[in-house]
């Protein structure tokens, strides 16, 4: 059964059609990729997936469960998580502070609990604490730990996303544009980063425009052009297929 | 590092238990005290105003309308009703409570200055109500509040006062220190960082604002019912714009979220008032220098500026 799944997915603003009918299909266990030339509707698609924007039409299930209209919150509850294109980062925070708030899913206390500081709530901080400290050394931050993230270079920011992510624990991981304005040995942490975090078992939809890091790591490729689905297969089928070369690699893609 | 903030925080905590315990060996005389007494009522609206705006950077001006109606809500009840105070003032705090949870769910909705305007908004439209409602509130001209009573015998003179009142914001001091350092703390820090990044990881962000907003209201609440009944009158000018102004220069200048930032604001900005009573016309030009000042010089705050100039260097 797969993971994540639409149905006539659609998304008007004001008469433009972002994402117009696409239909698709996520397997677990997958890095599925998502590709299209500069306004093809990626990111209004991640935002559909994520409850940010409400579909125009259409419906999202995440496996059994329909999610359609319900709040991102709930998007996240029901274990999709997301980094940014342009960064959401917390600045008010620490780098190990970022990755502890994205635990909160499962760090559930009541207001009252955490005002009086009862007994248990410093065993469960200790252990978020350990599990954000693993986080980070996953991505590669632990030397940030305690820095305030506001001070982190970008490449840091980028991993720092992630780890923060992962922290919720989801199932499905979407990564907005991860590897953009890195440069290429950046390029290539992410590309390492994604296969470890998709061996955890984590189903990954990456959108993004470097083509060698989207081609070495998706297991499945789609294709959007003009928010309609141009294409869907392996990375090796959609690189060949004449469609996608004509709409979007271009010349470019004869030559590599 | 979070041993070090738990350090820091029992640091701070028992420095101002010191500074509460020792102070009244400076207060010689029963307008000291006095004064000392509306540092600590302040600080307690403080405390809870910066949780809103300096954690969850959701902008009230309106708060004053909090702290007065918590006010004129137990006068009201022990002067018009024959209420006990002691019954009048949990539940004029109970109404004022949910009267900012129905209010607050609407508002929260909005951003920046819309919240901003509308939280205004709500603060005019109480003072209003107060001034126009005089056969309970006795109109502009305010109207005299008993004084809490305890089995029998009236809570009178400042000392008595200045111990309650000083025990209580200790108190609210430690349970706010405890709601940042927890996940909920967290999460409302999210919320200020970015709130759709709070949102992907799982965070209600309107229920934790909701929240947050509905606390502080409550704590100014309770500290305009006891401010009301500590000086034994009340006037709608307890719930006006400027207070509210007076309010959020306190918790700006002290420190955005700061805990301790919030009590030094309301202890320099209460006091310096006094100071200046020769000028009492222009007290509120003073204020808004002090913002001024605060904003171009030292935008994080008083206490946060001070700590990060002796904060021992550890970056790499």
């Amino acid at each position: 059964m797969s993971l994540l799944r639409a149905e006539g997915l659609s998304k008007e603003f004001g008469g433009v059609h972002a994402v117009q009918a696409l239909e698709f299909a996520i397997q677990p266990g997958a890095v599925f990729s998502i590709i299209g030339p500069n306004g093809a509707g990626k990111t209004t698609l991640l935002n559909l997936i994520t409850g940010i924007y409400r579909p125009s039409a259409g419906r999202i299930w995440l496996e059994e469960r329909e999610l359609t209209g319900l709040a991102p919150h709930r998007f996240a509850a029901a274990g999709i998580g997301r980094t940014f294109q342009n960064l959401q980062i917390f600045f008010n925070m620490s780098a190990l502070e970022n990755v502890m708030a994205g635990r909160y899913l499962h760090e559930r206390c009541g207001l009252a609990a955490a005002m009086l500081r009862l007994p248990g709530l410093a065993r469960a901080e200790r252990a978020c604490r350990d599990e954000a400290l693993e986080l980070l050394a996953l991505v590669g931050l632990e030397r940030y730990t305690d820095e305030a993230s506001e001070g982190m270079p970008y490449g840091a920011l980028k991993r720092l996303e992630i780890a923060r992510a992962l922290a919720a624990r989801p199932r499905l991981l979407l990564l907005d544009e991860p590897a953009a304005g890195l440069n290429p040995t950046e390029t290539q942490d992410i590309d390492r980063l994604i296969q470890r975090v998709a061996a955890r078992g984590v189903t990954v939809v990456l959108v993004e425009h470097n083509m060698r890091l989207v081609m070495g790591v998706s297991d499945r490729v789609l294709v959007l052009d003009y928010g309609r689905k141009l294409a869907e297969g392996d990375a090796e089928s959609v690189r060949r297929d004449p469609r996608v070369i004509e709409a979007y690699l271009g010349a470019e893609a004869r030559y590599a | 590092m979070l041993a070090r903030l738990g350090a820091a925080r029992r640091g701070g905590l028992l420095a101002l238990a010191l500074a509460v315990a020792l102070l009244p060996l400076a207060l010689g005389n029963q307008y000291l005290y006095d004064v000392a007494i509306l540092v600590g009522l302040n600080a307690i609206v403080c405390v809870g105003l910066n949780l809103l705006i300096g954690y969850a950077g959701q902008i009230s001006l309106g708060h004053a309308g909090f702290f007065a109606l918590g006010g004129y809500g137990s006068a009201i009840l022990a002067v018009r009703y024959g209420w006990p105070p002691l019954a009048a003032l949990p539940v004029s705090v109970g109404s004022v409570t949910l009267l900012a949870f129905l209010v607050g769910r609407p508002i929260l909705r909005l951003k920046g200055h819309y919240l901003a305007m509308a939280t205004l908004g709500l603060g005019v439209i109480i003072t209003v109500v107060l001034a126009t409602e005089d056969r309970f509130t006795g109109g502009p001209d305010g109207m005299s509040v008993p004084p809490l009573a305890l089995f029998g015998r009236a809570l009178a003179g400042e000392r008595a006062w200045y111990w309650l009142v000083g025990a209580l914001l200790l108190a609210c001091v430690w349970l706010a220190l405890n709601l940042v350092e927890s996940p909920r703390g967290r999460a409302l820090r999210a919320l200020h960082g970015s709130e759709v990044a709070a949102e992907m990881i799982g965070i209600d962000s309107a229920r934790h604002k909701l929240a947050v907003f509905v606390l502080s209201a409550g704590l100014a609440a309770a500290a305009g019912g006891l401010t009301a009944h500590y000086s034994g009158f009340i006037t709608p000018s307890q719930g006006s714009f400027l207070r509210s102004i007076e309010l959020v220069t306190m918790v700006v200048f002290g420190g955005m979220a700061s805990t301790f930032g919030a009590v030094v604001g309301a202890a320099v900005l209460t006091t310096l008032p006094q100071l200046l009573t020769p000028l009492k016309d222009y007290e509120m030009v003073v204020f808004g220098a002090v913002m001024m000042f605060t904003m171009i010089f030292m935008p994080r705050g008083i206490v946060p500026t001070l700590a990060a100039l002796f904060k021992p260097r550890t970056r790499p």
